[in-house]
Formats: C-alpha cells, structure tokens, sequence
C-alpha cells in the first residue's frame, strides 16, 4: 500500500504535534461577511498523523485533546491548549484542497488573501468603531452535588451591526467558556493569532461551591472566577477577526449552546497529551530555524524576558495582598482591644475618646480589606492575565518554527523524489516514471503552499503583536488609573476619619 | 512671730525636668547612653554618660529612701526593660515598641523617666538623682538587693498576698480597677505592635514592588515600547509613594500612640506594684495585731510595739498612695491625651500629604495620551 502523501514519520517528532489543527480538522471559516486570513487549506488524506495514532488510542478519539492535568497554576510549564473535538457549527470550507489549487509563484500571494486579510478587516473595523460591552454576573448554582455546575449571565451591550440586537443576555456555565477558547484555539492559533486564554479551572475551588459551602472563600471564588470570564470575553471580541468568529458570535447570542465535552478534569487521552508535550520540548530544542528576520529573534527574547518579569511583579502583589489582609486581621484585633479598654476607663472624657478611636480603627480595618480587595483584582489578576496571555505569544511563535519546518520538510522530501525520479529515467518502469512525477507535481504544490503558510503566519505575528503591545499599554493604564483612584479615595475618607476624631482626643482634659 | 524664711536649696541643681538623653553609643554589648542636662545657674549644661546598669543604680536608690515615711506608697516612674545589642526575640518581644528603629524611642523612654522622677516631689530630693545626671564618674555598681521594690525576687507565698481582700473601699476599688487596667492596656499595646509591624512589613513590599517594575523597563525606539516603559516607571513612583506613605503612618503610630501605650502600660504596672506593697504592709500590720492580741504578757509589750510601727508604717504609706493616685490619674490623662492629640495630627497631616500625591500621580495618567 502506498503511502500517497502521508509525511514519513521523522525521527524527531515520535509523535506528531496533535495541536496543528490543520492537520486533523477540514479548514473552518466563517462564513460572514469577511473571513479571517484564508488557512491552510489540506486534505484530510494527507494527515501526517494518519492510522498510526489512532491505533494505539482508539478508546475516545475525541477525547485526545483534553486536559491531564487538574489545577492548571500559573506555574504549568506550558498551558494546554484545548483543542475543539469536531468541526463547529455554521462551518463551511471556503477555500479548496491543494489539490485544485495550481502551484504558484509562491510570492506576491496578496491577491489571494487580500480580500481576507487583516487589513480589511481593520479597515471594516474602523468604520464600525468597536463599541461592546459584555459583562458577566448573576453567578447561580444549578443542581445538586457533585453534579452541581454555577450558571453565569453573559450580558452584550453593543450598537455594532455585527450583531441582531443592541442588548442580549444568555446563560452560560464554565465548561461553555473552555469550549469557546477551544474552538477558537484550534481555528486560529496555529496561523498566528493571539488567541486569549480562558480563565483557569480549579478543582478545589468548585468543589468547594459544589458541596455547598456558603463561606467567604467560596464566594471569593466565585467572584474572582466571574471577573474573569468577564475579562476573557472582552480581550477576545476585541480581537477585530475573534470577534466576527461565528462560534463567538453563538457563544453571545443563541440560548442554547450544544456542550462542550473534552473539558474533563482527567482523562487518560490526556495522558497522551502529557507525553506529547514532552516529545514537543523536545522538538523545540531540535528545530533550528534559520532565521532571516532578526525582528522575530528579538521579539521572541522580549517575551521571554517579559515573563520572567511578570511573574516577578505577581508573585510580588500576592504577597502584598496577603500583608494587606493580615494589616486588616490585626487592625481589627486593635480596634477590639481599645474597645475594651474604653468600657474600663472611669474617666468619662477619655473613655469616649477611646471608643472613638476603636471606632476610626474599625472603620480603617475595612479600609485595608478594600485595598486588599483592590490589589488583588486589579493588579494581581491583571499581571496573572498577562502571563497566561504571554504563554499564548508564545505559542504562536512556536507555530511559525513548526510551519517553518514543515515547508523545510515538503523542501527536502521534493529534493528526494526528484533525484529518484531521475533515477527511474534510465530505468524502463514507465508506471513508476509516472508515478514519480505525481508525486513530484503534488510535492512542488506542497512546497509553495508551505511557504505561503510561513509567510502568512510570520505577517499575522508581525500585526498581532503590534496589536498586543497596544494593548498592553491601553489595559495597565486602565487599571492603574482605576487603582489610582481607590487610593485617592481611602486617603480622602481617612481624613475624615481623623478630622472627626481630633476634637474628640482633644476634648480629653 | 516672724517666721523664719527658710532657705530652701533645690533639689537638684539642673533642669531634671527637661535633660535630654542625646545619644547611643555602642561598645561592644554595651549600650552608652549620653545625657545633657542645663544648669539651673544658666551658665550651661552637664555631659554624662550612663549605661542600663547606672540606670538600675540609680532606681534602686529611689526604693530604698529611707528618710521619707510610706516611700512604698510612692508609684515608682517605670524603668523600660534592658536593652541590648543583638537582642534576643525574648528581649525583642519585652521591649515592643521600644526595640523598634535605632534605639531612637529606647533613649525616648529613658528621657521620659528622667522627667518623671525629677518632677516627682519625693524622689527629686534623693541625691541619687543629681549624682545621676551630673558626676563625671558613672556612680557605683551595686548589686541589686533582694527588696520589696523588686517583683522578679518575689516568693510565691508573697505573690498570693496581691489578691488579699482590703480594709478601706477606696483603696480595694481602686485596686480592682489598675488590675483590670492593666490587662485592657497591656493587651491595646500588644495589638498595636502588631499593626505597626505588618505596616512595616507593607511599606517594604511595596519597595520591593517598586524595584521589580524598574526591570520591566524596554529598550528601544518603538513608540509602543515606550509607553510601556513609561507606564512602568510612573507606577514605580506610584508604588515609592504608598512605600513612604505606610512608613510615615508607622513611624507616626511609633511615636506617639504607641509610646504612649507603652509608657501607660508600664506605669499602670508601677501602680500595681505600689499597690501589692501596700497590701503587704497590710498583711503584715494584720498579722501584728493579731499577735499582739494572742500575746503573753510577757511579750506583750514587744508586740505591741511591732504592731505601733506597723501601724504608723501603715498609715503613712495610704496618705502617700493617696496622694500618688490622685497625681497619677491627673498625670495619664495628659499624657494619654498628648499621645493621641498628636497622634491624630501627624495621621491626618500624612493622609493629606499622600492624597495630593496620589493625585497627582492619578493626573499624570490620565494626561498619558
């Protein structure tokens, strides 16, 4: 049997990356009025991974993309990217196989993304200035047990025509969201958009909800994960191609969701992709790429640098939201004890002073939770979004080296065919001869094909990260100003406080 | 009759009342400390050098006065506790507030205790004090006697005495309500510490804080770089201000409110003391009637003549703490009102001193194109 067009498995990648969407799933777009930068448009036939994965784990193919891990921390090496495990609705192809496609010069490719290329794009977007508002409330608990899930409300204000109305809300649980990221990881990240993570799961927190503890942790959690999804769902319909995305769209819009499933804690597909991750580093570090744009090398650095930077500055804010909280335990504790030592003092003047003064302490306790309050969600949650969301950077930065190799590997097999080709010519198999040069032409196809892919990965980086440090810039100065604000206002309020006692300590004798 | 104008010599010869204690000196493990006191002359001041052991000297001879009758009603000014370089956590927690910062609030205390004794009318005359505060030699090294004045040598039968039910309503009331005091006191320091070190602990973070952003800072021509690098360096500032701002609260909590809780805990502690003392006395003077009652007549007499002195030790003693209570109530509340008027002043002063600048900060950020 031959193998037409299956890639011969390399050495280097045992297994082969099961993230590359373009491998197992036909091209989705949307199917709106523009569409994002055509993809990759591949047979399904010419999968790489082919018979070969699916007979070592045949149990659940459409589990093979879920998470291994529980807690997924800050600290996870690389976070996992659920991938969707079946095509979306409302998809349709739009750009045909290879196959049709005749091999081109493989520059000056404008005109066949220009009508979906980013810059029109940016272009409708301008004129339809983004004016969205999504907010996410109303955290409900629906069901008993361990069974139990929170149901949230996902509000859209929006004057955009994009949209049927200007204001809709719909019901939507955790495992919604991930199905969302999902979906939209598998579409885009591997041509180099910056898909936004979701928010983190977390086993001990929603167990914790399930079992129904109406506690002061519990319900922390709850609103910390409210925020959250809040804040996902606003990075990603910022996103001008995210947010014409058809599965958003639904994901905002239609009352009914069909439910995502490869969202399991534990799977023992998810094993596999434990494994997989580890053959991946080890790619990584095998992949030499031969750099020719030195503005990718740079980039890449920065990034590195920016997290290790990032991760600094959280890990410094936890720790001041936990001195802050133990400010308020012992402040408090202050308040209590010149209480206490008001209702002992005979004399009448000092004593009301004192229980005064336990009262500004009192007042001044809740002053240091709601900073507590505010170091953490705004500053802590912002640095700890803009680590998950460097973790994505640099994904789609791997995914160029990986298109990048992949153009090298149809390179190098091209290569071989023809000097086999040349030496069937002396041969007298004219069969095979023909063969060969099937082959070739499929080959040279291929190649071009492959070298668009890097070329249009390596533009799509180049706009999005401009895009990102935009962004960046606009989100921190949001939030400090909003941080700024709140200290203005607790000083202002305390010196109310002390202005109000003063008279009292003076009053004493 | 005329009367005859007695002269009366002061007490001391210098300014008790305002000698400062100026420096720290380190000697190995040793702690010097420098004490000015003016001359009541005008014509200048007196330089001494002291250590705790001088101090200790020095309190020790203001117990053991034995020309003033019922010295044991007197409440004693409190001696802060030993201090010591590279103390140890024990010593640490004893001190509180007073091992906070460079010994600045330790010589603070030390003043204060050389105000209160030259200002008290009995123990000023004890020439113990003007030795003190003007011979250039450090007065003699005495071992500290075994005495009443001296909790830390009590016996344990001694101690049980405290709770020994009194004979007069004002002295019993008053008792109860030091004992009571003095716990609520002991225990509003104690808490207070802790909110001035986690403040402490707050201010450093936000230091830390400031530093890392300094890092984030990104090289280069690209606008968007650059404003994310100034981003980064004007949150730094901002982040320096709430440093200074947590420390200018704690240092205005150590300098007022939490000296002044520490001064009123210690000296309610002194009054307790006076106050065993004199239940002590009153065991005693309980224990010679009753022997003197019980006595054979051949001891009779004897007994009645401890039981006479007891007596009069007895009585002197109350008028004293009478008078002692009365001064000691009107001196707290001076005190205890000092404390928390400034307190509140340098609090509110911070807090509007950080308001503007957290303002101006909050400008700068909006102006951020």
């Amino acid at each position: 049997m031959a193998d037409t067009g299956r890639d011969p498995p390399l050495d280097q990648s045992g297994f082969q990356e099961l993230e590359d969407g373009e491998d197992l799933f036909p091209e989705p777009a949307s199917a709106q009025e523009s569409e994002p930068a055509s993809l990759p448009a591949e047979d399904i036939s010419t999968n790489s991974n082919g018979p070969k994965q699916e007979t070592l784990f045949d149990d659940d193919p459409e589990d093979l993309f879920a998470e291994a891990t529980e807690e997924v921390s800050l600290d996870s090496p690389e976070r996992d990217v659920l991938l969707s495990d079946g095509p979306s609705p409302a998809i349709t192809p739009i750009t045909p196989p290879t196959s049709v496609i005749t091999p081109c010069i493989s520059h000056a490719h404008d005109d066949m993304f220009t009508h979906s290329s980013f810059d029109e794009i940016e272009e409708e977007e301008a004129s339809d200035s983004f004016d969205m508002h999504i907010s996410v409330s109303d955290p409900e608990k629906v069901g008993d047990g361990m069974n139990a899930y929170m149901a949230y409300k996902v509000t859209t204000k929006t004057s955009m025509s994009l949209f049927k109305l200007n204001e809709f809300s719909v019901k939507r649980r955790f495992s919604d969201f991930l199905g969302l990221h999902s979906k939209l990881a598998s579409k885009y990240l591997h041509i180099g958009y910056i898909v936004p993570p979701a928010p983190e799961k977390s086993i001990v927190g929603m167990t914790k909800v399930k079992v129904g503890k109406e506690d002061q942790s519990s319900n922390e959690f709850v609103e910390k994960r409210r925020l959250a999804l809040e804040r996902y769902l606003m990075r990603t319909v910022k996103h001008p191609v995210l947010l014409k995305d058809p599965d958003v769209m639904q994901f905002l819009e239609s009352s009914e969701l069909p439910r995502a499933v490869s969202t399991q804690a534990l799977s023992s597909a998810g094993l596999l992709r434990m494994v997989n991750k580890a053959a991946d580093a080890v790619n990584k570090m095998t992949i030499k790429m031969n750099e020719s744009d030195t503005w990718f090398e740079e980039k890449q650095q920065h990034f590195e640098n920016l997290d290790v930077q990032l991760r600094k500055l959280h890990g410094s804010v936890e720790s001041l939201v936990c001195h802050r909280k133990e400010l308020s335990v012992n402040t408090a504790q202050f308040a209590k004890s010149a209480a206490m030592l008001g209702n002992s003092e005979d004399h009448t003047a000092l004593s009301r002073a004192l229980s005064q003064l336990a009262e500004v302490e009192e007042k001044i306790d809740q002053q240091h939770q709601d900073q507590a309050n505010a170091d953490f969600y705004l500053f802590s949650e912002l640095l700890g979004d803009y680590v998950r969301l460097i973790t994505a950077v640099k994904g789609v930065f791997d995914h160029r080296m990986k298109t990048w190799q992949k153009w090298q590997d149809s390179q190098l097999l091209l290569q071989k065919k023809r000097e086999a080709e040349a030496k069937l010519q002396f041969t007298n198999k004219p069969d095979k001869l023909q063969q060969a040069k099937d082959e070739i032409k499929e080959l040279e196809g291929r190649v071009q094909q492959g070298e668009r892919d890097f070329e249009q990965i390596s533009k799509t980086i180049r706009k999005e990260v401009s895009r990102f440090e935009k962004e960046r810039v606009k989100d921190f100065r949001t939030i400090i100003i909003k941080y700024l604000e709140s200290l203005v206002q607790t000083q202002q309020q305390l010196i109310k406080y002390w202005e109000a006692f003063l008279p009292e300590a003076k009053a004493i004798s | 009759m005329m009367e005859e104008v007695k002269e009366v010599t002061p007490s001391l010869s210098v300014h008790g009342h305002s000698s400062k204690v100026t420096e720290v000196l380190k000697d190995g493990d040793t702690l010097t400390f420098l004490i000015v006191s003016q001359k009541l002359s005008g014509t200048g001041e007196y330089h001494v050098h002291r250590t705790y052991d001088d101090f200790e000297w020095l309190q020790q001879h203001l117990f053991s006065q034995e020309d003033v009758p019922g010295t044991q009603g007197v409440i004693f000014p409190p001696l802060p506790a030993k201090a010591q370089v590279n103390a140890s956590t024990k010593v640490m927690k004893q001190l509180g507030f007073l091992g906070l910062g460079e010994w600045k609030l330790y010589c603070m205390a030390l003043e204060t205790f050389l105000h209160l004794v030259a200002a008290h009318s009995i123990l000023s005359k004890n020439k113990a004090v003007e030795i003190f505060l003007t011979s250039p030699d450090p007065p003699g090294r005495q071992r500290t006697r075994r005495n009443i004045f001296n909790r830390l040598s009590q016996a344990v039968e001694e101690m049980r005495k405290e709770g020994h039910k009194d004979v007069d309503e004002f002295f019993q009331t008053k008792r109860d309500y030091n004992f009571v005091l003095t716990g609520c006191t002991k225990n509003a320091a104690e808490r207070f510490l802790d909110v001035v070190l986690t403040e402490q602990k707050i201010a450093t973070a936000c230091g830390h804080f400031a530093t890392a952003l300094h890092l984030c800072v990104e090289p280069g021509d690209d606008p968007d770089k650059q404003a994310f690098t100034k981003i980064c360096v004007k949150l730094s500032e901002v982040f320096e201000t709430m440093k200074k701002n947590m420390a200018s609260v704690a240092e205005n909590d150590i300098s007022t409110l939490g000296l002044g809780l520490d001064l009123e805990s210690r000296y309610q502690e002194a009054e307790k003391e006076m106050f065993f003392r004199r239940t002590c006395k009153l065991v005693e003077l309980e224990t010679a009637r009753r022997n003197a009652e019980k006595a054979k007549p051949v001891k009779k007499a004897a007994l009645e003549e401890v039981r006479k002195s007891a007596e009069t030790e007895f009585t002197d003693i109350c008028r004293v703490a009478k008078k002692e209570i009365a001064e000691f109530q009107a001196a707290r509340l001076v005190m205890l009102q000092q404390a928390l008027v400034q307190w509140c002043e340098k609090q509110l002063h911070t807090a509007r001193e950080s308001a503007d600048q957290f303002n101006q900060h909050l400008q700068a950020f909006r102006g951020m194109a």
